[in-house]
């Protein structure tokens, strides 16, 4: 007789049983030991049909094909830059997926990214060696200007960004800041006064210390209420 | 020569009062602190990273490299002279190895994975402490791992099987063994055996029997650590 042990969207510890029974399947963070599926992580459990995930709740970015994210650009090679996207290797920005323009034989590539510079970048590959190739190629991917960057738990972005993007605009709506959320943990924020973007940062860093708890948004909603009554007076 | 009452007066299968908690040092990936006694162990994970020199990477998996360190003010009496020396390598690299049967890095090929053990008191049984620190902060840095790895030491003082020696122990005018022991607590398996002393075939099986039941009340701590930092919290 095949049975759930735990509950949907529960906090496991690596070690715990999560199901007995063959009717049930190990997936992401779970394996098989006898009859039975153990989480191999701290996480939060996600039950998809008969498949048995546990989701990370901490942990570096690891990186996936078609994500945006935000990178530093470290190096560059002769047709190339090296850019630093949080995760355990670099990624690397060739020449033709990095701009339209015709480069001149010999020309510096630092007219294009310089070291240093900050880009919002999407994910155009990922190997199982750990070589990203990135592209700059899609709507909306640019060098960033201005503004400031937090990092926080890469696991939490979805939480940040909400269902249809419903919290990250609530975020924008009640600060008036510009904000970019990168799959890596990496957000930028731009306001029009330093205060707005502390009050942004702020309730991002609330998202990501609440992220496990339920009626986050409502939650989120009431600290901007709150503290934007107090920056009006 | 005899031993009956342990010189602190516990009972001799009884450990020293443990405190765990998970999540205190900031920039780490993950990170731990495990108390027992007097010993307290604070353990950071970084990574995974890039590692060089390149000839380290391993082309399947990342490796796991362990930093273990008694700080300068940490013991009871002399300072401690900073840096590696060869008890501190030795004692890293066998907490490498202790993790290597759990630890599931290949995800993450050619990279490696930092664990920093700092030991900033120590009264005997700091490997273990460090040992049960850093499986909390590999946990908490989301790596996946088959189970907690939980450590104590065991051995005997004068004629007597105990579990968790302290300094006053080792120290024994009667004769003390050490065994420090690392267990896996779902499936009973040993990732750690040292010795250091003489014992009995007999006593050596009692010891480690004694060890692996006092494992299973350090994994009931660190269980307990792991779920207080993501308690579920009443909205209001």
């Amino acid at each position: 007789m095949s049975k759930l042990v735990i509950e949907e969207r529960q906090v496991v510890i690596p070690g715990d049983t999560l199901a007995e029974g063959m009717d049930f399947l190990p997936g992401k963070g779970a394996f098989r030991e006898g009859d039975n599926i153990i989480s191999s992580r701290l996480g939060i459990t996600n039950v998809s049909g008969r498949i048995v995930n546990v989701n990370a709740l901490s942990g570096r970015y690891i990186p996936r094909r078609d994500d945006v994210v935000i990178g530093y650009v470290k190096d560059m090679s002769y047709s190339s830059w090296f850019v630093d996207v949080g995760c355990a290797y670099e990624a690397s920005l060739s020449m033709k997926e990095a701009t339209a323009d015709f480069i001149e034989r010999g020309s510096s590539l630092s007219d294009y990214f310089g070291i240093g510079e900050i880009i919002l970048t999407r994910i155009s590959n990922v190997t199982k060696e750990g070589n990203i190739d990135l592209t700059m190629k899609a709507p909306g991917l640019r060098k960033l200007h201005g503004g400031k960057i937090i990092e926080i738990t890469p696991s939490k972005i979805p939480r940040v960004v909400g269902k249809q993007g419903s919290m990250i605009s609530l975020i924008k709506d009640k600060t008036g800041c510009s904000i970019f959320a990168g799959q890596n943990g990496r957000i930028w924020i731009r306001g029009a006064n330093p205060e707005a973007e502390k009050l942004a940062t702020e309730a991002i860093q609330l998202i990501n210390d609440k992220a496990h708890t339920s009626g986050l948004t409502e939650r989120v909603g009431a600290f901007l209420e709150q503290h934007a009554l107090e920056m009006q007076k | 020569m005899k031993y009956t009452k342990r010189i602190d007066g516990r009972k001799f299968d009884e450990l020293r009062a443990m405190k765990a908690e998970v999540g205190v040092v900031k920039n780490a990936v993950g990170s731990a602190r495990f108390q027992i006694g007097k010993t307290v162990a604070i353990a950071a994970v970084y990574g995974p990273k890039d590692l060089f020199p390149k000839f380290l990477q391993k082309p399947q998996s990342a490796r796991l490299r362990c930093n273990y360190n008694m700080m300068a003010f940490s013991g009871s009496g002399e300072r401690v002279r900073p840096g590696a020396n060869r008890r501190s390598k030795e004692i890293s690299m066998v907490i490498e190895k202790a993790f290597e049967p759990v630890l599931d890095l290949s995800e993450f090929p050619k990279a490696v994975v930092d664990v920093y053990i700092e030991l900033i008191q120590t009264d005997a049984g700091t490997r273990c402490a460090g040992i049960c620190a850093a499986s909390l902060a590999l946990a908490d840095a989301g790596f996946d791992m088959k189970d907690l790895v939980c450590a104590v030491s065991c051995g005997l003082v004068g004629d007597q099987v105990v579990v968790d020696l302290d300094k006053p122990e080792e120290d024994f005018e009667g004769g003390a063994v050490d065994i420090p022991i690392a267990m896996l607590p779902r499936t009973g398996e040993i990732t750690l055996l040292q010795l250091d002393g003489e014992i009995s075939k007999e006593d050596l099986k009692k010891a480690i029997e004694a060890g692996k039941e006092a494992c299973k009340k350090i994994y009931e701590v660190q269980k307990a650590a792991l779920r207080a930092k993501y308690a579920q919290e009443v909205v209001a």
